[in-house]
């Protein structure tokens, strides 16, 4: 089983990222699970959201206090909060941010995987406004591609924004492109 | 055709009554409502389910509105959570005792204060005694296949009772997961049109819930306890009937790793699959350990509790509750759990545990504990009267 743990502010879409990417794997035949972290939800306040994807039907319906990866979509929640906390030994970490991954692990002191991508600026020049969750998720993809096949990612991106599809599916295809590793 | 989807577990319940091509919805749409009612707006509102959606000022209402449609013969749902059940009250007793089988989807949470929306089975638990039927789901599959039955099992000329499905709140209702959806045509001929024999009708006038004076009150609440006792066969019916064309198998208490089990833990709702995980992983590591599930919460099923809580090698009977009845005989479900086992001669131990209120997650530690606290009372011979709080700080 792989846990993920999406790290957001309220309005940045962080539970949706987390929704879609358990639909895409449940499309390509896995079990899934996807979930926020109800806390009290408003609009600039950290929130997580879980994403569980096994082989087997997934029994356990807690937090995700392990995670196999987390996924940063506000860079400036690395300094509010622990965002690493639990991190497994192995893990991967995803985060929006114009530093590159060395730049960000030398500030940080951080040992493991990052990846990078600047989520915000794809965000802004394709949909006009900074919300990163379908950006980001193209980074997820670069990442760990064994979660979902990009296809039934992009499948569920449609069906979640009939308006807008195009310029999403643009910055997830983007952000896959221009993961700095 | 029936398929597989991924879908919250909330958006399932909405569409099992859907299914059921409910003619009325009635429901206040806000806090703490969850998302069912709001896609069953959606599909109202799309011309998809040829519904009356009323959305009323309270819940109080609400309920007195499913009650009424539900009288004139129209098959009715309604949603709630928490403090609106608690605002229903005086009408959940009114229902069930107007044998109007109304449908419920109760996603379980806290009640306040301190204001608290998150899981456990407060409001469920406040409920216990007001003659509704009343049916645990473990996940979003079960709570759609449940929801679904509700309507065949409520309606039932021999039942004619409300019921109440309860899923829990947030670590239930808001999780996206695989759930196996059916087409119009998979149905087909499972659920019978509702028709209440005794219907509020212009045509035939009759007074319905006048003063009941203390000459056939009494008559009246025993007829209504008969009615939700008898119930159980058309419970177990529908489950048979559903297994056979379905597939999917539920039972008014459903067992897992009990045959060689000394210490068993009591379970309701979606930890119940948490248990059973943590048996699997101890059962590596040679812990000798089961789960019993209360499925049906009421009527309850004292013999299927009593058989299944003294077969094989059952010693000690831990008994998880997600409520508190305060100052009370211990917790709630253990004291029905007690009185099963009260007549049964050499009877396990039964100890009470509760934990995860509040949505406080439970965690793999604590269902552990729950069981070596079982292994303890065991080894001590020790049946503590009150229950024990996991984890909590003190």
């Amino acid at each position: 089983m792989i846990e993920i743990r999406f790290h957001g502010r309220g309005g940045q879409g962080a539970v949706t990222s987390a929704e879609i990417l358990a639909q895409a794997a449940i499309m390509d035949g896995k079990y899934a699970q996807a979930f926020p972290s109800f806390g009290a939800e408003r609009r600039g306040a950290p929130v997580q959201a879980f994403t569980r994807i096994s082989n087997e039907p997934i029994r356990i319906r807690i937090g995700v206090y392990h995670p196999d990866v987390i996924v940063v979509l506000d860079s400036t929640l690395i300094q509010s909060e622990n965002v690493f906390f639990g991190l497994k030994e192995g893990g991967l970490a995803v985060i929006n941010s114009k530093e590159s991954p060395r730049e960000l692990k030398e500030r940080l002191g951080f040992k493991g995987r990052i990846i990078t991508v600047d989520a915000t600026k794809i965000a802004l020049e394709e949909l006009g406004v900074p919300i990163t969750n379908i950006a980001i998720l193209g980074a997820l993809c670069r990442g760990r591609p064994d979660l979902a096949k990009m296809e039934s990612l992009e499948y569920f991106i449609a069906e979640r924004f009939p308006h807008l599809k195009e310029k999403e599916i643009r910055s997830f295809r983007r952000a896959y492109e221009e993961v700095s590793e | 055709m029936a398929k597989k989807v991924g879908i919250e577990a909330a958006i399932a319940i909405a569409e099992a009554a859907a299914l059921a091509d409910v003619d009325v919805v009635s429901a206040y749409p806000i806090t703490p409502q969850t998302h069912i009612v709001e896609h069953l707006a959606h599909l109202v509102a799309d011309g998809i389910l040829n519904a009356e959606f009323i959305t009323v000022e309270s819940e109080h209402t609400a309920l007195s509105a499913a009650l009424g449609a539900s009288l004139t013969g129209a098959r009715t749902f309604t949603s709630t959570s928490a403090q609106g059940l608690a605002l229903m009250n005086e009408i959940v007793y009114i229902t069930s005792s107007m044998r109007a089988p109304v449908v419920m989807a109760l996603a379980n949470r806290a009640l306040s204060a301190p204001i608290n929306i998150w899981n456990d089975h407060s409001d469920v638990m406040s409920v216990r005694d007001t003659g509704w039927i009343s049916i645990f789901a473990n996940n979003a599959q079960e709570a759609y296949d449940l929801t679904f039955m509700a309507f065949k099992i409520g309606e039932h000329p021999d039942v004619l009772l409300p019921v109440m499905i309860n899923f829990d709140g947030f670590i239930l209702t808001h999780v996206i997961e695989p759930v196996v959806l059916f087409g119009k045509e998979d149905v087909e001929g499972f659920l019978p049109p509702y028709d209440h024999p005794y219907k509020l009708d212009p045509d035939r006038p009759v007074t319905m819930g006048p003063v009941g004076l203390p000459e056939i009150y009494t008559e009246v609440k025993k007829q209504q306890d008969v009615a939700i006792r008898s119930s159980r066969s058309v419970i177990d019916a529908v489950f048979k009937e559903f297994a056979e064309r379905f597939g999917r198998k539920y039972s008014a208490v459903e067992t897992y790793a009990i045959d060689d089990a000394e210490v068993v833990l009591v379970t309701q709702g979606s930890v119940t699959d948490a248990a059973c995980f943590v048996v699997d992983e101890m059962r590596k590591r040679g812990k000798k350990w089961g789960v019993v599930e209360i499925r049906l919460w009421r009527p309850f099923p004292f013999d299927d509790v009593g058989s299944a809580l003294t077969s094989g090698k059952i010693k000690c009977v831990v008994v998880l509750d997600r409520a508190i009845s305060f100052g009370g005989p211990a917790g709630i479900v253990m004291s029905e759990v007690r009185s099963a086992l009260y007549h049964v001669p050499n009877r396990p131990i039964v100890i009470g545990v509760t934990s995860g209120l509040g949505g406080r997650d439970i965690m793999f530690e604590d269902y552990v504990r729950m069981f070596e606290l079982g292994e303890e009372a065991l080894r001590t011979g020790k049946e503590p009267e009150m229950v024990t709080i996991i984890g909590v700080r003190e």
